[in-house]
C-alpha cells in the first residue's frame, strides 16, 4: 500500500480525534504517522518513501532560500540605477528523460528568478534557459545541471538506496 | 503584527515587479520580473492573510491559491517568452550570448538541439535577428 495516503490517513484520523481540523492538528498528525510508519516499515515492505519525504523537507529549504536570495538580487537591480545584469540564453543539455520530470523541471526553473525556461529542443535533450546573472556561460549551466535538475531526478527516482 | 509586517513585504515587492516591467530593459527581462517578483509578493500576502486569520479555512485556500499560482504562471511565462523569442523581439544590447540564435525551423517551429562540439559565436548586439 501506498505509504503516503497511509501517512495522510493517519493525519487525518489524528485530527478528527483532536477534535478540530485544522492546520496545526494536521501537521502534527503528518509527524506522528511518518514515525509510526517508520517503526512499522518492516511489517509493510521497504519503500523509498521515507528517505523521499526527507529529501523533499530539505528541497523545500533549498528552493525558498533560492527564491528568496535571487529575488533580493533582482529587486536591487530593479531599486538601484545601473543596471549589474549579465543576461544570456543558454542550452542545458537535459538528463532527465520523461515528460513529467521535464515539465517541473521547467516550471521549478521558471519560478527561481534569473532564470526562465523558454522552450525545450524537439527531441528533448536540450532545455534552453535565460539567465539574467550568469558571468560566463558554463557555470550557469553547472548550476542549473547541479542545483534544480539534481533535485528533480533525486525526488523523481525509483530505486532504494 | 507579524501579519501586517508579512503583508508589507509582499506589497514592497509587488512594488518591485510593476517598477520591473517598466525599467528592464528588454522582454524578457520585464517577464522575469513581473512573474518571479510578482508570485513571491503574493506569495508573502497570502502568508500574511492566513496568519492573520489562523483559522483553517482560510489557511487553506490560500495554500490553494498558492499552488494554483506556483503552477501556472511559469506556464504563462514560458509561452510569452517563447512567442516572443519567435516573433523576433530584440535583445537587450549587454546580451552576453544567445545559444537559441539559429536552432529554430520558422517554418515548422522545430528547434534542434545543439551539437556539443559546435560552440556558440557571441552574438552581435542590437541587431535584430532575421527570419
Amino acid at each position: 500500500m501506498n505509504y503516503f495516503i497511509l501517512n495522510i490517513i493517519l493525519a487525518l484520523t489524528w485530527a478528527m480525534l483532536s477534535g478540530e481540523i485544522n492546520l496545526t492538528n494536521l501537521t502534527a498528525g503528518f509527524f506522528i504517522g511518518y514515525v509510526i510508519l517508520y517503526i512499522a516499515r518492516r511489517a509493510l515492505g521497504p519503500s523509498v518513501y521515507f528517505s523521499k519525504v526527507i529529501k523533499m523537507v530539505h528541497f523545500l529549504g533549498f528552493f525558498m532560500k533560492e527564491l528568496l536570495i535571487s529575488n533580493v538580487r533582482l529587486a536591487h537591480d530593479v531599486l538601484t540605477w545601473e543596471f549589474h545584469m549579465k543576461p544570456r540564453i543558454v542550452a542545458v543539455p537535459l538528463s532527465v528523460k520523461t515528460d513529467a520530470e521535464i515539465t517541473v523541471l521547467a516550471n521549478l526553473i521558471s519560478l527561481t528568478p534569473g532564470t526562465l525556461s523558454l522552450d525545450v529542443s524537439s527531441d528533448k535533450s536540450a532545455l534552453y534557459v535565460h539567465v539574467i546573472y550568469a558571468e560566463d556561460e558554463e557555470t550557469a549551466k553547472r548550476e542549473i545541471k547541479n542545483g534544480m535538475e539534481r533535485w528533480v531526478s533525486d525526488l523523481s527516482s525509483q530505486e532504494k538506496e | 503584527m507579524f501579519a501586517q509586517i508579512l503583508m508589507f513585504i509582499g506589497a514592497f515587492f509587488m512594488f518591485v515587479a510593476a517598477l520591473g516591467v517598466a525599467r528592464m530593459p528588454d522582454l524578457f527581462m520585464r517577464l522575469q520580473s513581473n512573474t518571479k517578483s510578482a508570485t513571491f509578493g503574493v506569495g508573502f500576502l497570502l502568508l500574511g492573510a492566513a496568519i492573520h486569520f489562523w483559522e483553517f479555512a482560510i489557511s487553506i485556500r490560500a495554500l490553494a491559491i498558492l499552488i494554483f499560482l506556483f503552477a501556472t504562471s511559469p506556464v504563462a511565462a514560458h509561452m510569452l517568452g517563447r512567442a516572443a523569442y519567435i516573433a523576433g523581439a530584440p535583445l537587450w544590447k549587454g546580451t552576453l550570448s544567445d545559444d537559441l540564435k539559429g536552432q529554430y525551423d520558422y517554418k515548422t517551429h522545430e528547434l534542434t538541439a545543439q551539437p556539443e562540439e559546435q560552440q556558440p559565436k557571441p552574438r552581435k548586439t542590437g541587431e535584430k535577428r532575421t527570419k
